[in-house]
């Protein structure tokens, strides 16, 4: 009833182009936003943050840039976890070399180094292909991590093997270490996370996101229409990996603080964005979000509803865990292998004939 | 000289316990398209129950009983069809579903089940770390010890005795039955199979059912060599190279790839592991496979991949 078109009349190219047409939906994106930004910061704590909004941005982060490379341009990886780990540790080695480097800098080079270095794994894409090529990826996590691990430069030579953020500044507030504030943690992990988010959806829709697509659906056909296959695919490795090391830096720097190479940033991790794509919806910027919800607040959901609602012991409730967690991404793959973006899709289709859907 | 040979028959048993754990992803592979990720979960499941049914473990209660203990023959033949019950599970719950999504579909819906399987592995059986023990012999092979001063593991002679019978016995069944000629058609093209009156859905069953006893062949060799627990689950990502190299598609493949890999991953062990700092057995493999590929795309014994616009 509400949820109507009739009577926009599309008037520029401008608004023709607009990443939402309708005006209903960008009431509803600006009133999200407006909520996000003016309205959680007030009653955030410690425990939202630090277990259910920053998980949330830095995977719906992540899992964008792992969408925009096995979403959008085709290219199965799971080397996701490597490349979190690369922003880490490039993150930890240029704010303890240079203190005074703006965080935002930080964070922006610590992507660039992921960049880097998924560019070069990329480079087997051209003649790799598919399962193959996700196998190959697995070569980068495993060797990434035992990197990190093995050479103590990394890590600055401490005796732990661990790396452990210092205290930084943004703009005069506290942001990373034991003093940050929860609603400062979350404000600059928002804005970070809705820039690149924006950012990622006009790439998708303009030249770049079509030729990966087209590289995508055949590539063999794409090459025939003058695409050129190793320019697409290693742009979408470095762009995805610039946005899975800033999702990376990201989260060692403000989410938890400290991290250990296999211990953070191991194979599951990799899984798990993989989890919220598939999940959420391939070759979707909002499903990138929306698997990521689910995602980060099933098991939550589920060990507060087991542990508390039906009094099971810890490790009891975590094997009912992981295979509900099981049962549930079989079901969910039944019921819409398109993930959740295409529920909404459907939601929002049902809505516009609602409440006369004949 | 003779520390070079005996790495290389080190290498080469490694490669075959390799080789075991990548044929049942080349099974799965082969008939249905399935990357099947919870290969090293069934494995893992195949062995719980094994030794749970051989110590007499009550089920979701973890107590041994040891009037419940069953003679191994009994005890080997109920864990196969466990497995085969398993694989019908599979195929009615998850494969008749998904008929026809995308290979990565698939695939994510293996690693679900692998979460599956090793929760309730975990919980039918309990979580801690089992000894299997089926009179397997173990310790060094005292002959080759004595005359030629070579160490090798008998476990490991037992395994590639086993892996040998058990290519053997699946290149007969593919070869000489009905069935066999049944999943070879499937193989090759799933529409003309269908046209010509096979089953798809029985097919799968069976090729599930196969790759489940491979899995429990696999989880004992692995087992009896390392005890039983959750780590066990991990080999599928030492198979994962194997199958690269081999290709997916592949039975020699994968135990020609197994081979190569576990006589390289020794030597590097050996010969490079002292100046690059240790511990590279977890990513050596991998580089290898990758640097085999960059050449041959298909893997070595890999159909070969005919793209068409």
């Amino acid at each position: 009833m509400f949820y109507r078109e009739t009577g926009q009349f599309k008037t520029s190219y401008d608004a023709d182009q607009a990443v939402f047409p309708i005006f209903q939906d960008r009431v509803f994106i600006w009133g999200v936003i407006a909520v996000a930004f003016f309205g959680v910061p007030w009653f955030i704590d410690d425990y939202w943050a630090n277990a259910i909004l920053l998980p949330f941005l830095i995977y719906a982060l992540a899992a964008i840039g792992l969408n925009i490379l096995t979403g959008y341009c085709g290219q199965l990886s799971l080397g996701t976890g490597a490349f979190l780990a690369v922003g880490a540790y490039a993150s930890y080695k240029f704010t303890t070399a240079f203190p005074e480097l703006n965080l935002i800098v930080v964070f922006l080079l610590s992507g660039a180094a992921a960049a880097a270095v998924g560019t070069l794994f990329g480079l087997p894409s051209l003649r790799i292909k598919g399962f193959y090529l996700a196998v190959a990826t697995l070569a980068a996590q495993f060797f990434i991590i035992w990197l990190f691990y093995k050479v103590p430069w990394f890590y600055n030579y401490n005796a732990t093997g661990q790396i452990s953020v210092p205290s930084r500044d943004l703009f005069g507030f506290r942001v990373t270490g034991a003093e940050a504030r929860p609603a400062v943690e979350y404000l600059v992990t928002l804005s970070i996370v809705c820039v690149f988010a924006i950012v990622a959806k006009n790439i998708v829709r303009g030249h770049i996101g079509r030729s990966w697509m087209a590289i995508r659906d055949m590539d063999i056909a794409a090459e025939l229409i003058g695409i050129r296959p190793l320019r697409t695919k290693l742009l979408a490795f470095g762009v995805s990996s610039f946005y899975i090391g800033v999702a990376g830096a990201l989260m060692f720097a403000i989410w938890l603080g400290a991290a250990e190479s296999g211990e953070t940033f191991g194979i599951d991790q990799s899984f798990q964005v993989l989890f919220m794509i598939i999940i959420g919806g391939l070759g979707s910027i909002l499903g990138s979000f929306l698997g990521a919800a689910f995602i980060v607040l099933m098991p939550i959901l589920l060990k507060n509803m087991l542990v508390d609602g039906f009094a099971m012991t810890a490790v009891f409730a975590k094997h009912i865990e992981i295979m509900t967690m099981g049962v549930l991404i079989i079901s969910f793959l039944i019921a819409e292998p398109q993930g959740l973006a295409r529920l909404w899709q459907i939601a929002k289709e049902k809505l516009r004939l609602w409440p006369f859907p004949h | 000289m003779m520390f070079f040979l005996e790495a290389t028959i080190a290498g080469l048993l490694a490669g075959v316990m390799y080789s075991l754990v990548a044929l049942g992803f080349v099974l799965i592979f082969k008939a249905s398209g399935v990357f099947n990720f919870a290969q090293g979960v069934m494995a893992l499941f195949a062995a719980l129950t094994l030794v749970g049914l051989l110590q007499g473990t009550v089920p979701f209660v973890h107590t041994n009983n040891p009037d419940w203990a069953l003679p191994a023959w009994l005890a080997i033949i109920i864990t196969i069809l466990v497995m085969i019950l398993l694989a019908v599970l599979i195929e009615r719950l998850i494969l008749r579903h998904l008929v026809n999504q995308e290979h990565i579909i698939l695939f994510m819906a293996t690693l679900g089940l692998a979460y599956v399987l090793e929760g309730a592995g975990d919980l039918i059986w309990g979580s801690d770390v089992k000894v299997l023990d089926l009179g397997l012999p173990q310790g060094a092979n005292d002959w080759l010890l004595d005359n030629y001063d070579l160490y090798v593991e008998k476990i490991e002679m037992v395994a590639a005795v086993t892996a040998v019978l058990l290519v053997t016995v699946l290149a007969i069944f593919f070869h000489k039955t009905r069935i066999g000629r049944a999943l070879r058609a499937v193989a090759d093209d799933h529409q003309a199979a269908l046209s010509v009156g096979i089953s798809l859905r029985t097919i799968w069953v069976i090729v599930w059912s196969v790759s489940g006893i491979v899995a429990l062949v696999a989880g004992v060799m692995w087992g009896a060599k390392s005890g039983i627990q959750f780590s066990l689950s991990l080999i599928a990502l030492k198979a994962l190279p194997v199958l690269m190299l081999g290709g997916f598609t592949s039975i020699p493949g994968a135990i020609i790839g197994g081979l190569i890999i576990g006589v390289g991953e020794k030597w590097a062990e050996i010969y490079a592991g002292p100046y690059i700092g240790g511990a590279i057995e977890n990513w050596f493999a991998y580089m290898l496979a990758l640097i085999f590929l960059l050449f041959r795309p298909q893997g070595l014994f890999g159909e070969k991949i005919i793209e068409r616009v």
